[in-house]
């Protein structure tokens, strides 16, 4: 268990070089470590979607992945998606539409919602509902989530 | 009470306006701050070592090798901590004859349910702590377990506490009229059904926490809360931790869901506790999802066996029922585990004018995780059984649902009124609410769309539900029964030098946007710019004294105090004012942030005054002293609680060959009262819709004949995700209650209780031209065809 493996990464921008245990996962190293706590822990099995975030610009499971498989990689955080204005159109448009409440899912679900619109998603609310559905969210009900991703999709095309 | 109507009238009153929460932004950046998210220096972390057994002696406990393990702190057993903190004991005085056994933060002698923590295990990260649990060896001797409620009471069931003699919690019964002679009245019909309600959890996606934080110097404890209720906490720590409460700050920042989870007495979060005031540092304990399913409070697992009378005009004459509980192996502290079994019996029927009325509720004690009050406290329960009634009467006379409620349903303008269990009722709107939902929904149409599929062999429904929903509550709900539990919350409106508010409430924000219409209140009241306005609240160091947010209680008491705290600091103001501008308070108002004419001609800015109040005092005459802050408190009088009504919808579509359900659209016409922000309200309904859609469909805590939770994974428990969920049209009625000049009442469990009710009628519409029907809860694939397999005969 005290393993250790040597890693070398970029996390939203910045490079990092570290030494971490060979269990230690993704979400809890870019918590723990980094202090990036926009990245939350719901269920530490891949189900709830709270820990998704972007690693070489592909939405990823942060606790179905160890810190050492991301040597190399290069990690961007729901902080880094702020920072870097890499998801302000969902942001405004989540907020206009009140698409979350608690706001612990709301990161994974921003992370999850710009991989479908970037990837050219239509605003086909049945569409929209299947690519989410994957983050679980206790407090919504996820009909404003659908609209803010609809709008956001909407708004691009004019 | 009336109120001054200008408050709800003027040009930037804000209240009734969809504005977006200030609080969204921070949010979606990824910068709330919750539990899990505080990180103090010298802090360690806990895990527990559960029992695996149900029901258990625990023989021996060996620590050694655990405790050179590395990284290891310290550790304690039950024993450890008995000597540090006091039992507690789920009992209150006005639920008469409710038993429980004093319970301890980890299990003493015996261990009593799956989950139950036996040691605790400090380390300095937790994986090390939980590396360390492995090397902890406990010797149990398992006993025989009580697992069944409807068993629980038969003479050879194991006893959970022997000295009670039973495994009986509480009972009650209300009697009112006579059932008796109402159902054997000659031309009366009689309908009789089983109804079984599974056993549900909370699934917060931010699992239950706490960081706790000691300092000997001052002896002062220090809690990072995620819940609802930071003042409640901080006496029961104080109670059972031996500190003066002065000596006790519970702090709650962003709280991730809680739903009537985090507001209990956990073993788990008071041995931290201890474990910081013994270990004088910080200490850290999160619990896995694993450990949130086996010991969250779990809630409904109700057995009820209910009939209601007819005649063929379709006048109901009654309801007699009687339902089964089981809550674990103890209740729960200090709320208690009655409530929900309480609720079911005062709010069955409460819509309906209802001459003889009979119920009978047992709680009884099992070896599964405890029971507690979970969103919509009994409010499904009792709205199933009577509109599930109502529907199959209305099947048996053959009356359409809807012409059967309007018959029954109180009508709008006979309050105040009582229910026939005796739940005082005003300001109500049944009958227009139902009126309005047929219109929203195209009633008529949907019924055409229906007998149109069932030509082509597609088995469609349409269920409706009436309801009301407890919000409100006075201090007869909890306070009267002795519990720590405040019903009166505090708002303080500050006015600082640069002509910002800033405003504090003993309510708590777990989501709903508490914060955002504590603003919208006093901006609006007080007539400033709402992004002038900056919020604080959970924190029982810097906030008023309340009760925070649960039983629908946040906008209708918080919001009232802070509609007081503004109205108070404006007459303040006005005053100052007057002396300044040499006229009196009457000629002046304040509107945008200035001191103006009251037809909004600017005299002069708030920061104009109160840097003249703050910094040049001389420039006032020396009689004159203005304070700038005003704190009011409310609660409320009159009534024990605040009941709300709804109406709602839902259209299904059964599969016949697979007995897959499938929400088609749900509808809820919901009247809270005042909206003060009907985006926030809105969403708030529909959320709670879907967790209730997940209780009538998807999800149970299932349990081997030995006690042992079977899908205790997010993997395993059903919750209801995007993919299955319907688009949710919600519209709202808007009766204000008079016990508040405010007007609103809660909105935040409507959905939870009224949308089981109506996904179950639906789902029986669907199934009845097959002849057959279900009553059982979830209604899962499977149990909708075994009840076409047992409608086929």
């Amino acid at each position: 268990m005290t393993r250790t493996v040597a890693i070398d990464l970029t996390v939203n921008g910045e490079r990092i070089t570290a030494s971490v245990p060979s269990r230690l996962n993704l979400v809890d190293f870019l918590r723990n470590d980094l202090g990036l706590t926009g990245s939350h822990v719901g269920c530490e099995h891949g189900v709830c979607g709270a820990c998704t975030l972007t690693v070489d610009g592909v939405a990823v499971r942060g606790c179905l992945m160890l810190a050492a498989q991301a040597n190399g990689c290069t990690v961007t955080t729901v902080e880094g998606l702020s920072d870097q204005g890499l998801s302000t159109a969902l942001q405004a448009a989540f907020t206009k539409r009140n698409a979350l409440q608690c706001g612990f899912c709301t990161p994974g679900m921003l992370a999850s919602a710009l991989a479908y619109v970037n990837a050219g998603g239509t605003d086909d609310r049945d569409a929209i509902r299947a690519h989410i559905s994957g983050n679980y969210c206790r407090c919504t009900g996820y009909q404003a989530v659908v609209e803010a991703i609809c709008d956001t999709i909407k708004e691009a095309r004019t | 009470m009336t109120g001054p109507t200008h408050i709800f009238d003027k040009p930037n009153r804000y209240i009734g306006q969809s504005a977006p929460r200030a609080d969204a932004a921070r949010l979606l950046q990824g910068r709330g701050r919750y539990v899990d998210d505080v990180s103090l220096p010298r802090m360690v972390h806990a895990s527990f070592v559960r029992s695996p057994h149900a029901h258990a002696r625990i023989t021996a406990i060996d620590t050694t090798a655990a405790k050179s393990c590395p990284g290891v702190v310290a550790i304690y057993t039950g024993a450890d901590l008995a000597q540090h903190v006091t039992p507690y004991v789920g009992v209150l005085t006005h639920l008469a004859g409710l038993r429980s056994a004093p319970q301890h933060p980890l299990a003493l002698d015996v261990a009593r349910w799956q989950g139950e923590p036996v040691v605790m295990v400090i380390a300095t990260s937790r994986a090390l702590a939980e590396d360390a649990c492995e090397h902890v060896m406990v010797d149990y001797d398992p006993l025989p377990a009580t697992l069944d409620a409807e068993t629980a009471l038969s003479a050879d069931a194991p006893l959970i506490h022997p000295e009670f003699g039973s495994n009986l919690a509480w009972e009650r019964v209300v009697n009112a009229g006579n059932i008796d002679a109402a159902f054997a009245t000659p031309g009366v019909k009689i309908v009789e059904r089983e109804f079984r309600f599974g056993r549900h959890t909370g699934v917060t996606l931010e699992s239950r926490g706490t960081v706790c934080d000691f300092d000997p110097s001052e002896e002062y404890l220090t809690v990072y809360y995620s819940g609802q209720a930071p003042h409640m906490m901080q006496v029961i720590f104080s109670k059972h931790l031996g500190l003066p409460e002065e000596n006790i700050r519970v702090i709650s920042n962003d709280v991730g869901g809680s739903f009537g989870i985090k507001i209990h007495t956990y073993g788990d979060e008071i041995a931290t506790a201890a474990a910081a005031k013994l270990l004088r540092r910080p200490v850290k304990f999160i619990a896995d999802r694993f450990e949130s399913f086996v010991t969250d409070i779990h809630a409904r697992d109700h057995v009820v066996r209910a009939r209601m009378g007819v005649t063929e005009a379709g006048t109901i004459v009654g309801i007699d029922f009687d339902d089964l509980t089981g809550i674990g192996p103890f209740s729960m502290y200090p709320r208690t585990s009655a409530i929900e079994c309480n609720q079911v019996l005062n709010l069955t029927g409460a819509p309906y004018v209802l001459e003889n009325y009979r119920a009978r509720g047992r709680v009884v004690f099992q070896n599964k995780t405890l029971m507690c009050q979970y969103r919509a406290v009994g409010h499904p329960i009792a709205m199933a059984i009577c509109d599930g009634l109502l529907e199959d009467a209305a099947r048996l006379i053959g009356m359409d649902p809807v012409d059967l409620r309007l018959r029954n349903l109180m009508a709008d303008d006979s309050y105040p009124r009582a229910s026939a269990s005796g739940m005082k009722l005003d300001d109500l709107s049944h009958q227009a609410a139902l009126r309005k939902l047929t219109q929203i929904m195209d009633y008529d149409t949907l019924r055409a769309d229906q007998a149109e599929a069932r030509k082509r062999g597609v088995y469609r429904g349409i269920g409706f539900v009436s309801m009301v929903e407890v919000t409100n509550p006075s201090p007869m709900f909890y306070g009267i029964g002795g519990a720590p539990i405040a019903s009166q919350d505090g708002a303080t409106v500050r006015l600082d030098a640069g002509g910002a508010l800033h405003v504090s409430s003993s309510i708590t924000e777990q989501g709903q946007g508490t914060n955002a219409i504590l603003a919208q209140i006093a901006a609006g009241v007080f007539g400033v710019d709402l992004n002038r306005v900056k919020v604080t609240t959970g924190d029982t160091a810097t906030t008023p004294y309340g009760g925070g947010t649960w039983a629908s209680r946040g906008a209708g008491i918080g919001g009232e105090a802070m509609l007081q705290a503004a109205q108070a600091l404006k007459d303040q103001v006005l005053e100052v004012a007057a002396v300044m501008l040499q006229t009196t308070p009457d000629k002046l108002d304040i509107q945008n942030g200035n001191v103006t004419d009251p037809d909004g001609t600017k005299r002069m800015t708030l920061a104009d005054l109160a840097r003249t109040v703050y910094y040049r005092g001389n420039e006032l005459p020396s009689d004159l002293k203005p304070e700038l802050i005003a704190t009011r408190h409310y609660r409320v009088t009159d009534f024990p609680f605040v009941f709300t009504n709804g109406a709602m919808a839902a259209q299904v579509e059964v599969d016949i060959e697979t007995g897959f359900v499938k929400v088609l659209h749900f509808w809820a016409v919901e009247d809270c009262g005042r909206v003060i922000n009907p985006m926030l309200v809105d969403e708030q309904i529909r959320g709670g819709v879907v967790q209730g859609i997940g209780g009538a469909l998807y999800e149970e805590c299932h349990y081997s004949p030995e006690g042992q939770m079977l899908n205790a994974t997010m993997a395993d428990y059903m919750v209801p995700m995007a993919a299955e969920m319907p688009d949710i049209t919600v519209a709202h009625i808007e009766t204000p209650t008079k016990t508040s000049v405010l007007g609103a009442k809660g909105a935040g469990e409507a959905g939870t209780g009224g949308a089981p009710a109506a996904i179950l009628n639906a789902v029986n519409d669907a199934l009845a031209p097959l002849g057959a029907s279900l009553w059982q809860m979830p209604m899962t694939p499977e149990r909708v065809l075994t009840a076409l397999d047992a409608a086929a005969g």
